[in-house]
């Protein structure tokens, strides 16, 4: 009797003791996981804080788009890890999404071998473990590239060997114009789309918005290599003898295998998911809704552009940006072919060089969560923004 | 003036043959190029034998282009793969890189690799050298495990075999306790069997594990373990209760949000530092922590997505039976969820799998490490391919087989009329 009255008249009192049971035993685990830590480190003498980050590294990157050498601080090495792998991931994503977006329309093709070949490169890559196919690029494939005095040449642009891939480098005069110019491009796309689209709903009047959009994005930048002194230059990678055996090349910028074996993998690997997404989304398009804008006087690309596509990426891009999280997450697979990134860079040399296990692996971990949590902060407001508004 | 009539109908009994004969007259050119490493159209000059292929089998699926011959295999073949211009281009493109990808392929794999011997020096020819496999085949299967003892690793996985099978034979009431059984009791009878120290038999300490066993013994437990943590984390993050949803959210999001790699760093350099001094645990232990518990946030996201689609109509009805919170869950709840997110939970299995050799950063080696191991070996250098063409193989059998089971299974639990 006692007990089913507390059951019913106490309803927050029931609610709150497993809760205070859950909160207790959390909290006791981190206060005994945090008075270990404590005495652990007294032990070892060393003292939790983060001065670290500006000591001198003393330690070199093979890869690094800031200046840094041994010289320059942790904080400094953690910046060139971390720049590291946003490079990586950027080129990953850039690949990843074309391959997966030609492979899940190429899944879907009236073509029978076309759907067959998009399906088993889905079925082959998918299923192979990303770290093995890392490994089989950098030890297998990539070594099998030949020695730089007889590399891969192409017509002495560009030349592939052994030690990495060897392009061009870009020189700019007036750089900051140039950016300039293309953000103002950007801005007055904008300003046209947004018109048109006013246009369209007011007036039911059609503007070529794509073409003058190119347009714009071309023109503006080439004004100011015309008139405001912005120009470019390319300085060529050459072969250079160092000794009668030893061979390099001088000038241009040189892409590291390690980047290379990297972003291959990366990309191949992530596009199959990208490819599923996208077949997922435009099958999940429905027949009807063609039909009914084909009903309603609109022609095929309308179709495409107006009905289908809007439809289908509200279907794709919510997997794919998690697929884009997972590439950037992925990315930390670096360490296994010594690419310099934050995982190998700081969780590696700089942990074992200074020995802070727990400052340092909490910001690695840290920046990862930091990086995941916004984007899904991002996601979720997207997602509500483009959610069907049913009435 | 019309030179040259549009394929029909009317024109089929010309044009078909001769399309054919242009379009097999193409496939046979590249062929012989690419197999016999002779060309055929070598009497014409090296640019336009170089694009006959593709012009002649372009004109000739131009002519075999009839819509609705009434020859259905023609009509079947022009549907499939021959139904404009662009799509034959694409064909044609698609058998040449076939046709020639065949040859170095085969030369590689078979022909030229070499397959008896027992080291470096026997590999003459120039394709793969599977010599290294067959030599390493032990190590790349049992890590560095005493051969004496491997028969206590083959003897637990014929047990489970065993067991598995049998129980696909028995009736229902007896293949609960089956599973009962591999759930409960077999996993550490297993593990007691492998690592030994009672019963008589040899130690192993688990530094010694590896090869593609570690892999099995890996994901099992991780499976084993990751499942229920999952559901529970799934059933929290949907609870009532605030401190519990939100300690669940934050559980759940702060492994998601990080890669395994760093878990796993996590777990062989900073977690020591949370024990007492002195306290060891195992690094085999530490791994299969770590791993439970990331693959277990992402469990929980599935089958949060299970309990998401279910009707609420289905909470009530359980209720208004009078069931309580868990024997809603377990009986109402958690049956039909877990039934709609199988594909989620296969790929969350599958990624766990795919995810071991990730422990090579705390120094232990499965199949990949092991062949890492190997192939630095200063007796058998330059054997990367082979080696990890082999693991790729080995693991896209697994991978694929767990896929299609899972389709498999999707398919026969699907209640759906």
């Amino acid at each position: 009797m006692i007990f089913k009255k507390f059951n019913i008249e106490n309803k927050k009192a029931r609610d709150l003791i497993p809760q205070a049971i859950t909160v207790l035993a959390l909290l006791s685990v981190i206060i005994y996981f945090a008075t270990n830590a404590q005495i652990n480190m007294g032990n070892r003498g060393i003292s939790f804080g983060f001065g670290f980050l500006n000591q001198e590294a003393s330690f070199d990157i093979t890869f690094s788009m800031i200046e840094y050498d041994g010289s320059h601080s942790y904080g400094r090495a953690f910046l060139v890890g971390l720049l590291n792998t946003i490079l990586v991931s950027a080129i990953g994503i850039f690949f990843a999404t074309i391959i997966g977006v030609v492979v899940g329309i190429s899944r879907l093709s009236d073509n029978y071998l076309i759907a067959k070949v998009a399906e088993w490169y889905v079925e082959i890559f998918r299923n192979i473990p990303l770290i093995l196919q890392i490994f089989f690029w950098y030890f297998a494939a990539l070594r099998a590239l030949p020695l730089p005095e007889n590399g891969i040449n192409f017509y002495d642009i560009s030349f592939l060997t052994i030690k990495g891939w060897y392009v061009p480098k870009f020189i700019w005069t007036n750089f900051n114009i140039f950016l300039l110019s293309v953000i103002a491009a950007f801005i007055a796309i904008y300003f046209i789309n947004s018109y048109a689209t006013k246009q369209r709903e007011q007036f039911g009047k059609q503007i070529p918005t794509t073409i003058i959009s190119l347009a714009t994005l071309i023109l503006i930048p080439l004004i100011t290599f015309l008139f405001l002194g912005v120009s470019l230059t390319f300085e060529y990678p050459v072969l250079k003898q160092l000794s009668p055996t030893v061979f390099t090349y001088a000038g241009g910028v040189s892409i590291i295998p390690e980047l290379i074996a990297l972003a291959l993998a990366l990309s191949m690997y992530t596009a199959t998911f990208i490819a599923e997404n996208v077949r997922a989304g435009i099958l999940g398009v429905g027949k009807g809704q063609k039909e009914a804008a084909a009903s309603i006087g609109l022609n095929k690309n309308q179709i495409l552009k107006l009905v289908v596509m809007p439809q289908a990426l509200r279907i794709i891009i919510p997997p794919t940006t998690n697929q884009y999280l997972n590439l950037t997450k992925n990315s930390s697979l670096a360490a296994a072919i010594a690419y310099p990134d934050i995982v190998l860079v700081f969780a590696g040399t700089a942990l074992m060089q200074t020995g802070r296990a727990i400052e340092i692996i909490s910001i690695t971990m840290l920046t990862y969560l930091t990086l995941s949590i916004s984007i899904s902060i991002f996601m979720n407001w997207y997602n509500k923004k483009m959610a069907i508004k049913e009435k | 003036m019309n030179l040259i009539a549009k394929p029909s109908k009317d024109n089929i009994k010309t044009y078909v043959p001769i399309g054919l004969s242009l379009a097999s007259l193409s496939f046979l050119d590249v062929f012989v190029n690419a197999f016999f490493n002779f060309n055929l159209m070598g009497f014409l000059p090296s640019q336009l034998s170089y694009f006959l292929p593709l012009i002649l089998g372009f004109i000739g699926f131009y002519l075999i282009r009839i819509e609705f011959s009434g020859v259905r295999s023609l009509d079947v073949l022009n549907k499939n793969i021959n139904s404009s211009n662009f799509n034959a281009l694409l064909t044609l493109f698609t058998i040449f890189i076939i046709i020639k990808s065949i040859p170095p392929m085969l030369d590689w794999f078979i022909l030229e690799a070499n397959f008896v011997g027992n080291s470096k020096d026997d590999c003459t020819g120039d394709g793969a050298c599977w010599v290294f496999i067959k030599v390493w085949f032990n190590r790349f299967m049992y890590g560095l495990y005493p051969d004496a003892e491997q028969w206590r690793i083959n003897t637990a996985f014929l047990i489970l075999f065993a067991v598995v099978g049998v129980s696909f034979f028995v009736s229902q009431k007896l293949k609960k306790y089956f599973i009962l059984f591999l759930v409960f009791v077999f996993p550490f009878l297993g593990i007691k069997l492998i690592s030994g120290g009672s019963f008589g038999l040899e130690y192993v300490e688990s530094a010694a594990w590896g090869g593609l066993s570690l892999t099995f013994i890996i994901s099992a437990f991780a499976i084993l373990f990751c499942f229920p943590i999952g559901v529970i984390l799934a059933l929290g993050r949907r609870s009532s209760l605030p401190a519990i949803k939100y300690i669940s959210i934050g559980f759940i999001e702060l492994w998601r949000g990080v890669p395994l790699i760093t878990v796993l760093f996590m777990s062989a350099v900073m977690f020591p530092m949370f024990l007492p001094d002195g306290t060891f645990i195992d690094k085999l232990i530490r791994v299969l922590i770590a791993i439970t518990l990331f693959e277990a946030a992402y469990m929980a996201e599935v089958v949060r997505g299970g309990l998401q689609a279910l009707p609420k109509g289905q909470y009530e009805a359980a209720k208004s039976l009078g069931m309580g919170y868990w024997r809603m869950n377990a009986l109402i709840i958690l049956p039909q969820a877990l039934k709609l997110v199988i594909p989620g939970i296969a790929n969350t299995l599958l990624a766990l799998v795919k995810d071991t050799p990730l422990i090579f950063v705390v120094g232990l080696m499965e199949l990949a490490g092991m062949i890492g191991l190997a192939k630095t070996n200063p007796k058998w250098l330059g054997m990367a391919m082979e080696g990890y063409v082999f693991a790729g193989l080995v693991f896209w059998v697994i991978c694929y087989a767990m896929s299609r089971y899972s389709q498999n299974l999707e398919r026969k639990l699907s209640t759906e009329r």
